[in-house]
């Protein structure tokens, strides 16, 4: 069991929630099990969405463990220029 | 549709074209002869990538009508190295990474190349007056400024 | 094989070096092409129509008049780029914004495009296409956008992210919050609050070069596509989309890119191009002006920030908290919700809360201009921080180095950070020469400091061993400023061999793998780590051919210096075998060596910057002259410094540009005045004095030489650090961007004589 953090314009997706406890073990299961449960959220974890693990910002890493304590984000995907 | 016809001397070659009136002489460079390292940052002579030389004068040739070169003689960025021998100005740029990405290099050879012949021991003041006529979004003028005078350094044998 | 990224002190070679570039000698002597430099036989001028108005509805266009004009080969509008969305707003937004489909959005809104044989014809073309306009009322103002009387652009949008879900449309689209804490309490506890509200006007990224390509269609349905751009996989990926075609039909090539600064994110008018040539059955060149650059491709939003901080007379901040509203242009999109993120991410705060808001207005379609979001929030942020310092009494940089964020402070947008350079940059700048230089009269010092995230992504690389020994290395991430040199430096570094014989080329979308774009300052970050993994299995492949050629074990053969060596009591009368000798013989022991690298290079360091300034104002003209510039930033390891010395400068002088000159101007009718560089003026090299840099290294643990992104951080804070300087040179807090003559006079004006 992971706790999530929806962060900024994503928390209205979820019927404003801020945090939700998500049994995954890692960003590939994450994604399916939040899209499964919110379908608001399908859009976005198609190609909108990125994942701050610890502090590290992971966009496209389905594969990335998820530690049991592991401090989680889920945020709008950054652009850049 | 007929055209007119100019004669002119570029990088010392003697060369001929026709053009149409309204065609300015960065057109009939780069879509005419070929020569494509000016470039049209513009189209209004405020950016200076289109710098060359004509008659020893550096110009905008988005400013100067293809007609006008007519017996002149243009210098482009294409005719400055000598054979594969780089002039000092583009080997400074190069050693002072001068350039990020290199779009306004061509015309602020141009405009350097102009600023030395008729300054060949400019101070950093000239050296900014004189370059202000190009613009360069990249890299701030710091080592582009550094670049010419080291260049003017090397040329007066220092 | 798994791919180690964490951080390993060495001792470097090649990276932290300063050579030549490869594509350098191109670049000076005008070989270099770019966007505008390439042609094809048979080839089109493109030109698009566009629109004279801010908001205006489409009754009709008729084309038939320009259709029949010799010469003519195609003309193009929203019919011809059907909708192919299926709910999809993104995708629909970007195909409105090619080529409007109800209604024009903004002055300079593509309408229709024409192709035809010469310029000449193009332009008599657009001249006989017939578009009826219903003229709308239009709003430009972000302030004015918010309004509940402002003239509403879309009317199927409801503000994103309230509860209860509002009824009415509205401009603006979505509000997000961030924070952490109970800021109200935070307030109670302060000894001091300074709270003010701040503007910053719409800026262009500016680049010299405009948007320019060739598209290529051919009757079975390939074609190709030349273009500068700073993705140009992401390009390929869009236009494939937009037009319905087949990925692998398309082949983009980027060109030799003049600048891009975030401007060259996205697709403008490629499918446009690709549009026309489809219909001509010809190659189609098109090319922007600078009026078209200004008019109808991406600036940054113009923002309107209100922003409260307080703290205890110690000088500790209690609470923090700051409400942005951002313009978006037409299509709604995250820019004020990047600026709430980024707005209080240099401090360690208790209580803090923003609250950001994407506005619709009639301008052009915002994008990404470097640290998109973040320069205009750190203005506010960092503006009020220093009245902060002044009312408290205490120096402005121990206030903020008391403030700072550490490792472990939890970020203001939410994640906790890992080791950064916030408080680094801060000290080097307390004990910086500059910060004790005299000042004289009418002058002015002033600093701030900036963040940036940076981020990694899709990444590929294939590095060639040649059988000569010499190496050729395929990224695929457009290099816009010396990444050719980096990345060469890196696989040089990593095979142990010279600079000059690795050279490495940005490879088109057809011969390499799948790469997100250069921006978020991602190119060597992301690049870097790939092309360390390729050398990486490059170095297993000539391990096992040196060990083949010794007929050895390959647990027997190591690595170093560029060359295979054998170890072990047995093998060490063997001489060691070169990369040269390995590749020469490389036909013999299996065929040609290389590397591959395939990745999501995830784990991009955040950056931090700290700038000081000096400038003078004229009390008389209200004109400030920049006297003195230095840049402190965190680069995480440079591996070329003279490039990453060249990013700290272009960013300070695009954040003076910002500060003191650059502005859309919309009239009243809507309509952009000043699209031009006469009228929108960027810094010239007579503006500037030298802009001296500091790199600072705080290795980040997330790649194997600590390197972080660089590109985009130095944008930040020169904003604030400027305004901060012009108000302690005339003694009156300056809030609103760009610091023209006229507004510092009218400031100076608005004061009660003392
Ligand atoms: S193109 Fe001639 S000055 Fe800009
Ligand atoms: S190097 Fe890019 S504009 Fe000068």
């Amino acid at each position: 069991m992971v706790e999530v953090t929806l962060w900024g314009s994503l928390a209205a997706l979820v019927d404003g929630q801020k945090q939700i406890e998500v049994d995954a073990k890692d960003i590939r299961e994450l994604f399916r099990k939040l899209a499964e449960r919110y379908p608001a959220l399908r859009g976005p974890i198609e190609n909108d969405i990125a994942v701050s693990v610890d502090g590290v910002i992971y966009r496209d890493s389905w594969s990335k463990e998820l530690p049991e304590d592991a401090e989680i984000f889920l945020m709008r995907r950054l652009v850049g220029g | 549709m007929s055209g007119i016809a100019v004669s002119t001397t570029i990088n010392g070659d003697e060369v001929e074209y026709l053009c149409q009136a309204e065609e300015t002489l960065l057109d009939v460079l780069r879509d005419r002869l070929g020569l494509t390292g000016a470039k049209e940052g513009c189209g209004t002579g405020d950016c200076g990538a289109c710098s060359v030389i004509l008659d020893g004068r550096l110009v905008c040739s988005c400013l100067v009508l293809g007609a006008e070169a007519q017996g002149a003689r243009v210098e482009t960025i294409e005719g400055m190295a000598q054979g594969d021998t780089l002039h000092p100005l583009q080997t400074k740029f190069l050693e002072h990474a001068a350039l990020q990405c290199g779009v306004c290099t061509p015309g602020f050879l141009m405009a350097a190349k102009a600023l030395l012949d008729a300054n060949p021991d400019p101070t950093e003041e000239e050296i900014r007056f004189g370059l202000a006529g190009n613009l360069c979004r990249c890299t701030g003028y710091d080592k582009i400024v550094r670049a010419v005078q080291d260049a003017a350094r090397e040329m007066n044998g220092g | 094989m798994s791919f180690d990224a964490t951080y390993h002190d060495q001792i470097y070679k090649s990276v932290g070096t300063r050579p030549v570039r490869p594509d350098g000698v191109d670049k000076v002597t005008g070989r270099a092409r770019y966007g505008a430099d390439f042609n094809m036989p048979g080839q089109l001028v493109g030109r698009i129509l566009r629109s004279p108005h801010a908001h205006a509805r489409i009754v009709s266009i008729d084309t038939a008049r320009a259709e029949a004009l010799k010469g003519v080969k195609a003309v193009v509008t929203a019919a011809d780029l059907p909708d192919l969305s299926d709910g999809d707003q993104s995708h629909y937004d970007l195909l409105d914004n090619c080529m409007a489909r109800t209604k024009a959005f903004y002055d300079g809104h593509a309408v229709a495009a024409v192709a035809a044989i010469d310029a000449q014809t193009a332009r008599k073309a657009l001249k006989l296409i017939e578009v009826d306009y219903e003229v709308l009322p239009h709003v430009v103002d972000v302030d004015e956008a918010v309004q509940p009387s402002a003239p509403v652009l879309h009317d199927t949008i409801f503000t994103g992210g309230v509860e209860p879900k509002p009824t009415t449309p509205s401009n603006v689209a979505a509000r997000a919050e961030f924070g952490h804490g109970d800021v109200d309490a935070g307030f109670e506890d302060a000894d001091f609050i300074v709270e003010r509200s701040f503007k910053t006007e719409q800026t262009h990224q500016g680049y010299i070069e405009p948007h320019a390509c060739v598209a290529s269609v051919n009757p079975d349905g390939t074609a190709e596509l030349w273009v500068c751009t700073q993705g140009h996989f992401v390009y390929r990926q869009k236009c494939a989309e937009l037009l319905g075609m087949d990925v692998s039909k398309l082949r983009v090539t980027s060109s030799e890119i003049g600048g891009g600064f975030g401007g060259k994110t996205h697709v403008w008018m490629e499918p446009v191009a690709l549009a026309l040539s489809r219909k001509a059955g010809r190659p189609v060149k098109l090319v922007m002006s600078r009026d078209e650059v200004f008019r109808a491709s991406g600036p940054t939003s113009a923002t309107s920030v209100d922003v409260k901080i307080g703290a205890r007379q110690d000088g500790r901040i209690t609470a923090a908290s700051a409400e942005l509203r951002y313009s978006c242009g037409p299509y709604a999109d995250i820019w004020a919700e990047l600026g709430a993120m980024t707005s209080f991410a240099c401090y360690d705060l208790e209580n803090v809360n923003t609250v950001g808001y994407e506005v619709l207005v009639n301008r052009p379609k915002t994008a990404a201009y470097r640290a998109p979001s973040a320069p205009m929030a750190a203005f506010a942020v960092e503006s009020a921080i220093d009245e902060l310092a002044q009312k408290l009494g205490i120096d402005p940089v121990a206030f903020r180095i008391k403030n700072a964020a550490r490792e472990g402070t939890r970020s203001s947008y939410g994640p906790v950070y890992g080791p950064i350079g916030i408080g680094p940059t801060l000290e080097a700048a307390q004990t910086h020469a500059h910060m004790q230089a005299p000042l004289g009269p009418n002058q002015g010092r002033g600093m701030a400091c900036g963040f940036w995230f940076n981020f990694g992504g899709q990444t590929c690389t294939d590095l060639n061993v040649n059988s000569d020994g010499t190496v050729t290395l395929a990224v695929g991430t457009v290099d816009v400023g010396g990444a050719r040199a980096s990345l060469s430096l890196v696989a040089a570094e990593e095979l142990g061999i010279p600079y000059e014989t690795v050279k490495t080329v940005v490879a088109d979308t057809a011969t390499l793998g799948y790469n997100d774009m250069t921006d978020g300052s991602r190119g060597t970050f992301s690049s870097s780590m790939a092309t360390i993994s390729s050398a990486r299995n490059a170095i297993e492949v000539m391990r096992n051919r040196a060990a083949l050629m010794w007929d050895i074990s390959i647990e027997d053969v190591v690595w170093e210096d560029g060359q295979a060596k054998a170890i072990g009591s047995t093998h060490d009368n063997l001489a060691p075998l070169s990369i040269k000798e390995i590749a020469e013989a490389s036909g013999k022991t299996g065929g040609p060596i290389a590397g591959h690298s395939e990745m999501v290079a995830d784990g991009a360091g955040v950056s931090f910057a700290t700038h000081i300034c000096d400038v003078e104002v004229d009390p008389e003209t209200g004109g400030t002259k920049i006297l003195r510039y230095t840049v402190i930033q965190d680069a995480g390891k440079a591996v070329h410094p003279d490039y990453v010395e060249g990013q700290y400068q272009g960013g300070a002088a695009q954040g003076i540009g910002w500060a003191l000159n650059e502005e859309y101007v919309y009239g009243q009718d809507g309509r952009l005045q000043n699209p031009g560089f006469l009228d929108y003026r960027i810094p010239v090299c007579s503006d500037l004095p030298m802009i001296d840099t500091q790199i600072l290294e705080i290795p980040n643990p997330n790649h194997p030489y600590g390197v972080r992104g660089v590109g985009e951080t130095s944008i930040v804070p020169p904003l604030a650090a400027i305004a901060n300087a012009v108000s302690n040179a005339v003694g009156v807090r300056m809030t609103h961007i760009p610091m023209s003559p006229p507004r510092i006079l009218a400031a100076l004006d608005a004061q009660p004589t003392a």
